[in-house]
């Protein structure tokens, strides 16, 4: 019988389901091509690409229900030393993403209440209570989300992290290796502190090959580095194309295709999906496409997104010819592509994870914000207060204020959450953004 | 009545307001009622009683404006209260400087620049404290008309202090002041005092630039100005019908639709 079982799976996670999944592509693309099934007066249709990228993600979450019956699987933080583990075999299943997901698919607030019912604190982020609601109530969008042998957290986000990774460590059994970044300050980080978060990745090796099994093949984490470093830099280059006006892919597109980077960075298939993104995009600008029909105002948006009202916000942006072009939270997955040397691969890795912007000072991020404000031409700011990302919202108040004095761009700040929806007041920010857009056409 | 060559609506959670303004944007004709809960009865009724008024059969060109202004389908074009209350403000007064928005469901402070346009604005509209309804629902409890509501605090001659800013918290923090024998006046006068201390907070976020504005069925309480003039120590200007701006702006951006300008105060 299990042997019935396992080829069941087997067929499933192989055969039938990738199948099923590039059959629905081609329905996509025909879609797509036909140019149906797109209603919007104010926005272009997504990149075509889009399907493809909707099919890896889902392809990646079908091998995961049955990862567990031949590889070993670690869940990880979302910037936390990825190649490693690619380097090592693991399955990779990074909670934050599955959090998005229920975000998107607007289960998160009742799996929130489970975990909030299991005595957890509403006032915590609610990715890590969207995911320990799925955990203890084994509900998920993605049908099964496969156990970890591992959990490897970096506290390069969020504080948040080393506390939600300790619960599952508890409620789970598993060994938890937590890697340690210091807050960087100021424009560098000391050395000291690179050697630190050096010797932590380093003395990990152990851990993690007795896990996985096999031996740290350093062949294998260079190719890693090496894939990871082209993602990253066609990810910035896709971005950076939004310096043309009209801007071809909006941030609100962004926030959907950066699922690769993040949860597939060190494979090839994702540089593949970001080299064609790339010439999607070129053609978009050689035809003067821009991602929202009558683009007149171009803007930024600092934070998460709010991933169960992505396409209301688009619209009622797009509505008042508002562009997302720029994101401090997108721009996030590219702009350290430079810092991975698959050649000095455990120093690079260092360095690389200690400079997330949330792992930097406030004043990095403003200054991030006023280079984004000249180098796409922007004419305004969002500012999501984002109620369960603290160290990504606070400062916001002195940001709008100074970006408001120092370049003269207006800012708006918007409260809401990224996966709860019920910090989120429809008609409230409807009438702030309205209201924006209206002073933007003074 | 004739003459009338632009109008505006605006539909807000308490009150629900019609203005006509003639050439040169003057307010010619206004209208006022509570908001019922089905509002767009209630607006077509308006605007019958605005026709009836006027003699102008159409109504039009109608912009509006509030929270209810997408339940306005007679509307030729709908505008949010900012850019309404900015247009009404510096008509009403003619100059730039910063407003102070205290309505029933929220509050607003907008910076105006020299010639009347929005430079910045901030929105408290999470939280009761610091609008109309904070007041509101207190006058109730202590059995105190809201009209005489900023009188009777100013008479005070102590002033108890309310920690909560929370509306609901104030009456729970109001029933046990009152069983320690705490007079009305001095916890009248408190109540105002926490209103006007979120509504300075706010106005620090976009900045002070003098003079100040108040605006909103708030302003007609004058223990509200008195207060914010105290705690800023700026001179508080009320415009003409405060309760009306926003309707009143509404009006003027129709009025510009047409291609006329509003004159000057």
């Amino acid at each position: 019988m299990k042997a019935l079982g396992d080829l069941r799976d087997y067929a499933v996670a192989r055969v039938v389901g990738p199948a099923a999944l590039r059959v629905q592509r081609w329905g996509n693309q025909w879609r797509a091509w036909r140019g149906s099934g797109w209603e919007s007066a104010y926005l272009a249709p997504p990149l075509g690409v889009a399907v493809r990228g909707k099919e890896m993600v889902a392809r990646h979450w079908l091998a995961g229900r049955y990862a567990n019956r031949d590889r070993k699987v670690a869940w990880i933080t979302s910037a936390a030393p990825v190649e490693l583990l690619h380097a090592l075999g693991f399955f990779i299943v990074y909670p934050e993403n599955h959090g998005a997901i229920c975000g998107a698919a607007r289960v998160a607030v009742d799996l929130s209440c489970e975990a909030e019912n299991a005595g957890y604190s509403r006032d915590l982020c609610s990715y890590a209570r969207t995911d320990l609601g799925s955990l203890f109530s084994g509900r998920t969008p993605v049908g099964r989300l496969p156990m970890p042998d591992l959990l490897f957290a970096c506290t390069n986000i969020c504080q948040t992290v080393l506390f939600w990774y300790r619960v599952l460590a508890h409620q789970l059994r598993v060994p938890l290796v937590l890697i340690d970044t210091p807050f960087v300050y100021f424009e560098t980080a000391p050395e000291h502190a690179v050697a630190y978060v050096q010797r932590q990745i380093e003395t990990s090796v152990p851990v993690l090959e007795k896990i996985a099994g096999r031996s740290l093949g350093m062949a294998k984490l260079k190719e890693t580095g090496t894939l990871s470093r082209e993602a990253a830099h066609l990810w910035m280059e896709i971005m950076q194309r939004n310096a043309h006006q009209p801007a071809p892919i909006s941030v609100v597109d962004q926030f959907t295709l950066m699922a690769p980077v993040v949860e597939m960075r060190g494979e090839p298939a994702t540089v593949d999906f970001y080299a064609a993104m790339l010439r999607e995009v070129d053609g978009r600008i050689a035809e003067g496409v821009g991602a929202v029909k009558d683009e007149r105002h171009r803007l930024l948006w600092d934070n998460l997104p709010i991933w169960y009202r992505l396409k209301d916000v688009a619209e009622m942006l797009g509505a008042g010819g508002a562009a997302l072009v720029a994101s401090t939270y997108t721009n996030a997955w590219g702009e350290l592509a430079d810092l991975i040397d698959p050649e000095e691969p455990f120093e690079s890795m260092a360095r690389t994870y200690l400079y997330p912007i949330l792992n930097r000072g406030t004043g990095h991020k403003l200054k991030t914000m006023r280079r984004m404000i000249d180098q796409y031409s922007l004419d305004g700011v969002l500012l999501h207060s984002d109620r369960s990302c603290k160290p990504y919202s606070i400062g916001q108040l002195d940001q709008r204020d100074r970006l408001a004095r120092e370049t003269g761009v207006p800012a708006l700040l918007l409260e809401a959450d990224h996966n709860d929806s019920r910090c989120y007041s429809e008609a409230q920010v409807a009438n702030r953004v309205a209201a924006f857009i209206e002073t933007l056409e003074r | 009545m004739t003459g009338i060559r632009a109008w505006g609506i605006d539909v807000g959670s308490s009150t629900t307001k019609i203005v006509g303004v003639e050439a040169g944007g003057t307010m010619c004709l206004h209208l006022l009622e509570d908001s019922e809960p089905r509002a767009e009865e209630q607006i077509v009724r308006m605007l019958q009683r605005a026709a009836a008024a006027s003699g102008d059969q159409r109504v039009r060109p109608l912009v509006a404006t509030g929270y209810g202004r997408k339940l306005v389908q007679q509307a030729d074009r709908v505008v949010t209260e900012i850019t309404c209350h900015a247009r009404g403000a510096y008509r009403a007064l003619g100059h730039g400087g910063t407003l102070v928005d205290v309505g029933g469901q929220d509050s607003k402070v907008i910076k105006l620049g020299p010639q009347g346009e929005v430079l910045d604005f901030a929105m408290n509209d999470k939280c009761a404290a610091g609008t109309g309804r904070f007041l509101e629902n207190t006058c109730r409890r202590l059995g105190v008309d809201l009209e005489r509501l900023g009188e009777v605090a100013l008479a005070a001659r102590d002033e108890a202090t309310l920690s909560s800013t929370c509306t609901v918290f104030a009456e729970s923090e109001i029933v046990s002041l009152l069983a320690h024998g705490v007079g009305v006046e001095p916890i009248l006068k408190g109540l105002h005092r926490a209103l006007v201390q979120r509504l300075v907070a706010m106005i620090h976020t976009v900045g002070l630039t003098p003079p100040l504005m108040l605006s909103g069925g708030v302003a007609r309480n004058p223990a509200v100005a008195r207060l914010l003039e105290a705690e800023t120590g700026e001179t508080v200007v009320v415009p003409p019908h405060p309760q009306l701006l926003g309707a009143f702006g509404a009006a003027l951006v129709a009025l510009e639709s047409v291609g006329e300008r509003p004159g000057k105060p």
